[in-house]
């Protein structure tokens, strides 16, 4: 083989390689690169969710109404704080893992494995997070009607509160027969029960005069515009077909399913990220941990996981600005 | 180059002593900008979000500037973007910000004409 190659006298020099414009590693440089092909990955997403958004911009759903929950304080009014919570706990990995990259360049193992465990420990927090957001969104909270033509109903009180439907439905005694294969078509299943039945909602809702129906459509200034209670009554016997309880792909009580779908598909997607992002921090974890990096004399593999690590921390931003804020 | 950090931020104005330093108070600004968003976004102001400029609320104006902000310092400073050649740097960047501001431009225009098909055309679709 010595024979083919070629001696040109330029090693070293700019025409042999010997220079490097970016002053980049091969390693980093190609980190960079992904980074940039992920990031259109996830403008396309969201690019999407606003285009979704400005064509049903008078129906939209309004964040601060979805996400009210904080774990153990049931019944309280808190929007946003849990996602606010999330973020910080995402920034400060991102702390962490730059002091784990600083520490890394000074060869302060110990350090390292510290500043990378904490990292992780926030990565962990903050997947678990985003599982209980994700639960509490699919449980729903106060149930909704969806009309003929796919359009959610929500229900108010007299204070213009809104009101759950096992406040107000009336149990109706059941009639319906259950779907087996022993009775029906043995490759059609069941389908999803919810609490209340559309006729035990529609009873509960004539009993009771002082309920009124909240449609998606939203007025000039943004609030979901309310029906009179005639308006109302007409609306939910000419249109109402099925009851909605949480979300799913298809159905949302919250209002356009679309809403639904991009919710699961984008901090899903970003959520995969960061579990990801995890399990290859632990990996370099491990491997700072048995001295890999020692023996190498470079931390630089530290440096392109944090960069990874903070490429999602950065994706996490324009999520909660453009799901949760704007 | 990965070894020497450029210590400067807000050009200059405030020079950090060490890394270290640097990164707390990048944390620390990153803070302030998070806990500035999330209020804004539960108290909603009445003048920001009746007024709009350019066809878009100036709440959202503000979101949209201060999460640049953000994205800014956590490339710039966390990703060390600051330390890198201009080239490596531009390669990066501005690659991204091109593609990016031209999807959105036409995905935001295609959305808000179908937007105003559905309001204005025959096909009735609220039932």
């Amino acid at each position: 083989m010595e024979a083919t190659v070629v001696e040109t006298g330029t090693e070293g020099k700019a025409w042999g390689g010997g220079n490097q414009p970016l002053r980049a590693s091969y390693g980093k440089m190609m980190m960079w690169f992904f980074i940039v092909s992920d990031a259109l990955t996830f403008s396309g997403f969201l690019a999407s969710y606003g285009f979704s958004r400005f064509k049903f911009v008078d129906a939209w759903p309004i964040a601060d109404e979805v996400f009210t929950h904080f774990p153990f304080l049931h019944g309280v009014d808190a929007p946003m704080y849990y996602v606010a919570f999330m973020t910080f706990i995402l920034i400060f990995s991102s702390v962490t893992m730059v002091l784990a990259v600083d520490a890394g360049h000074k060869m302060q193992q110990k350090k390292v494995i510290l500043y990378m465990f904490l990292t992780i420990i926030g990565g962990a927090i903050f997947v678990g997070s985003q599982a209980w957001e994700w639960k509490t969104f699919i449980k729903g909270d106060f149930g909704a009607v969806e009309t003929k033509g796919g359009k959610i109903l929500q229900f108010l009180d007299a204070d213009g509160e809104r009101v759950a439907l096992r406040d107000f439905a009336i149990e109706l005694p059941k009639t319906r027969e259950i779907h087996e294969e022993s009775n029906g078509l043995w490759f059609q299943k069941d389908g999803t029960q919810t609490t209340y039945n559309f006729e035990e909602v529609k009873a509960g809702f004539m009993a009771d005069k002082s309920v009124l129906i909240r449609t998606q459509l939203k007025d000039e200034h943004g609030h979901h515009i309310v029906l009179s209670r005639e308006a109302s009554e007409a609306k939910l016997l000419n249109d109402g077909k099925l009851v909605v309880e949480g979300a799913n792909l298809k159905h949302n009580e919250y209002g356009t399913p679309l809403f639904a779908d991009f919710f699961f598909f984008i901090t899903g997607f970003h959520g995969f990220h960061v579990f990801s992002g995890v399990l290859i921090n632990c990996i370099i974890f491990f491997n700072v941990v048995i001295g890999t990096y020692e023996r190498r004399g470079s931390y630089e593999m530290v440096e392109k996981v944090g960069l990874y690590w903070h490429f999602v921390d950065l994706v996490w931003v324009f999520v909660f600005t453009f799901f949760y804020l704007v | 180059m990965a070894h020497e950090h450029k210590l400067e931020i807000f050009r200059g104005l405030v020079k950090f002593k060490s890394n270290i330093t640097k990164i707390w108070g990048i944390f620390f600004f990153l803070s302030v900008i998070t806990i500035i968003e999330v209020a804004f976004g539960i108290i909603k102001p009445a003048f920001l979000v009746d007024n709009s400029f350019l066809a878009m609320k100036w709440i959202n104006w503000l979101f949209i500037i201060l999460t640049l902000v953000k994205a800014y310092y956590i490339t710039w400073d966390f990703m060390h973007m600051r330390d890198e050649k201009k080239a490596m740097r531009r390669a990066v960047v501005w690659t991204a910000i091109f593609l990016i501001c031209y999807l959105v431009l036409i995905l935001l225009i295609e959305g808000d004409y179908i937007f105003e098909v559905y309001k204005d055309g025959f096909v009735k679709f609220d039932f």
